[in-house]
């Protein structure tokens, strides 16, 4: 396998010297090569450090033992390369919906130098971006005048707006109800498939790690590792129609009962023994 | 009569009720002026001296103002200063309260020492009185930042000054509008109670020296003035306030 696009080797975190001192890590010991353009997914309890991994990846934390490297290089602080969203949509209530998809432009170099010349040009980005995951017509709304799932479209589309090559999803439709968060999956999906970035998605939803992801990661609970690592074979595009398949399902009752194991036998299963199949 | 325009009309209609129990009491006991003087009688005077109140009115406003000004740019400045930055929030939030509980009025008798009889006490004991609300309602409006959202910008390189222009100030500004609208209030008591001890001109003047001379109906005039000032900055500021953060009463609004 050629250099992985993202590389974490023996990544250790704790989140404060003293921690350090004891020994007491947010994460341990994980280790995961993932390819470019390759979709992810790590499920797991809460508080198993799915929310530090992102950081980690993002270079908003640095590792206290181990090495990160992303698209090539260490990373040595936070990644402009990334976009980020998260389960509250967090946008700005007193910009429209349209300028709200625009923040990271007025941010992020190389098009914070240029954002008053091409401003125009930015803005129409925008709406090209917010009329591929249906806002159409929406655009110039305030947040609040939409509804939960089209805020948090919108919300991903600013994570999507300055182009990163990688987009880190924190439990992004956890919020939303049943049929919005298919809905969201398919936009994603089509997101993903047009633009090829990379994406890891930190989820408590099996089958929605399943219907999106190209592998599984199951993490365990404090300390946080990465115990199982499941490829998932379903051929692309995937409609929703796959997630009543009995190899769907299958795949799911399997990560259901690694995840089942954890909790009943504590974090002492399986150990790495997953990590390379 | 729609429940709304009934809602309007409200504040009126309990101001002409309250002056008309006013005016009966006072007239069905004959109470004298000396004591409690009539809304009429206070009318009267309103009218009589209209041209004097006018006056120290015009200065009490304008020294009011002088002193509000003063306490916006300080405590905005100050409130940007502590919402900020923790460790100034953490250092700066006790000293601050407990400059806070000092009676105003107690720092008249210094001013005048350090700055002689005359608008100076007055300005800068509407300042005293009235910064400390801004300071607050802008500091907390900056700290109530949410972690996922900083997460957002500082992924992309954004430093503090991005966050706290794109985000904070922003976030901070109906804060800041409802802090203004108490503060305003405080403002006039402030120069009121200066001019009471140390001016020769300005409604608290008039009202010390109306009292003096036994005016009653002059100096319940002065009060009124003094609170119809007040009141109509307060409305001032509230307008203002929908109009430039509408975004933050979106609830409210959407009768």
């Amino acid at each position: 396998m050629t250099a992985a696009f993202v590389d974490f080797r023996n990544v250790w975190l704790a989140y404060n010297d003293e921690l350090l001192a004891q020994g007491q890590f947010a994460v341990e010991d994980i280790s995961l090569q993932v390819a470019e353009g390759e979709f992810i997914a790590i499920v797991g309890p809460s508080g198993c450090g799915k929310s530090t991994f992102m950081k980690l990846a993002t270079g908003l934390k640095m590792p206290s033992r181990g090495q990160i490297e992303i698209a090539g290089a260490p990373v040595r602080g936070p990644l402009k390369i990334t976009g980020m969203a998260f389960q509250a949509p967090s946008l700005l209530p007193w910009r429209t919906t349209v300028h709200n998809v625009m923040l990271p432009l007025e941010i992020v170099e190389p098009y914070r130098s240029s954002f008053k010349q091409r401003r125009a040009e930015y803005e129409e980005r925008a709406r090209q971006l917010l009329r591929s995951v249906g806002l159409g017509g929406y655009e110039d709304k305030f947040p609040w005048q939409l509804s939960g799932g089209m805020q948090q479209r919108a919300s991903i589309c600013r994570a999507l707006i300055h182009e990163p090559k990688m987009l880190l999803l924190d439990e992004p439709f956890g919020a939303l109800d049943a049929f919005t968060r298919e809905e969201l999956w398919c936009t994603l999906r089509d997101l993903q498939a047009a633009q090829k970035f990379n994406v890891i998605l930190v989820t408590h939803d099996l089958r929605e790690s399943v219907f999106l992801a190209d592998t599984v990661y199951v993490m365990s609970k404090s300390p946080g590792r990465m115990i199982v690592k499941r490829r998932i074979d379903l051929p692309r595009p995937r409609d929703l129609e796959i997630t009543y398949t009995p190899e769907f399902t299958g795949i799911v009752h399997e990560l259901r009962g690694h995840i089942g194991a954890m909790r009943g036998a504590g974090p002492a299963v399986g150990t790495r023994a997953g990590a390379a199949p | 009569m729609t429940r709304k325009t009934l809602e309007a009309w409200s504040p009126w209609v309990l101001l002409l009720a309250i002056v008309g129990l006013w005016q009966l009491v006072c007239s069905a006991f004959s109470v004298s002026e000396f004591i409690f003087p009539s809304p009429a009688r206070i009318a009267e005077q309103m009218i009589e001296f209209r041209g004097v109140i006018a006056g120290h009115a015009w200065r009490t406003f304008w020294v009011t103002m002088a002193g509000f000004g003063i306490a916006i740019v300080v405590g905005v400045l100050l409130g940007f200063l502590i919402g900020s930055s923790r460790i100034a929030y953490t250092a700066f939030y006790p000293l601050m309260t407990g400059f806070n509980a000092l009676p105003k009025a107690a720092f008249v008798p210094i001013l005048v020492v350090w700055f002689g009889i005359g608008i100076g006490p007055a300005i800068l004991t509407a300042f005293l009185i009235s910064f400390f609300p801004i300071t607050v309602n802008i500091a907390t409006g900056l700290a109530t930042l949410e972690p996922e959202l900083e997460d957002v910008l500082r992924v992309l390189g954004a430093n503090r000054w991005d966050v706290l222009t794109k985000v904070g100030l922003p976030r901070s500004m109906p804060y800041f509008f409802g802090s203004l609208k108490v503060a305003i209030t405080l403002a006039f008591v402030g120069t009121t109670v200066s001019e009471m001890q140390a001016a020769n001109e300005g409604i608290g003047y008039l009202l010390v020296s109306a009292g003096s001379a036994m005016q009653m109906g002059l100096a319940f005039a002065g009060l009124v003035v003094v609170g119809a000032m007040a009141m109509a900055m307060y409305e001032f500021f509230s307008v203002l306030e929908k109009r430039i953060t509408g975004w933050a009463h979106r609830g409210s609004q959407a009768h």
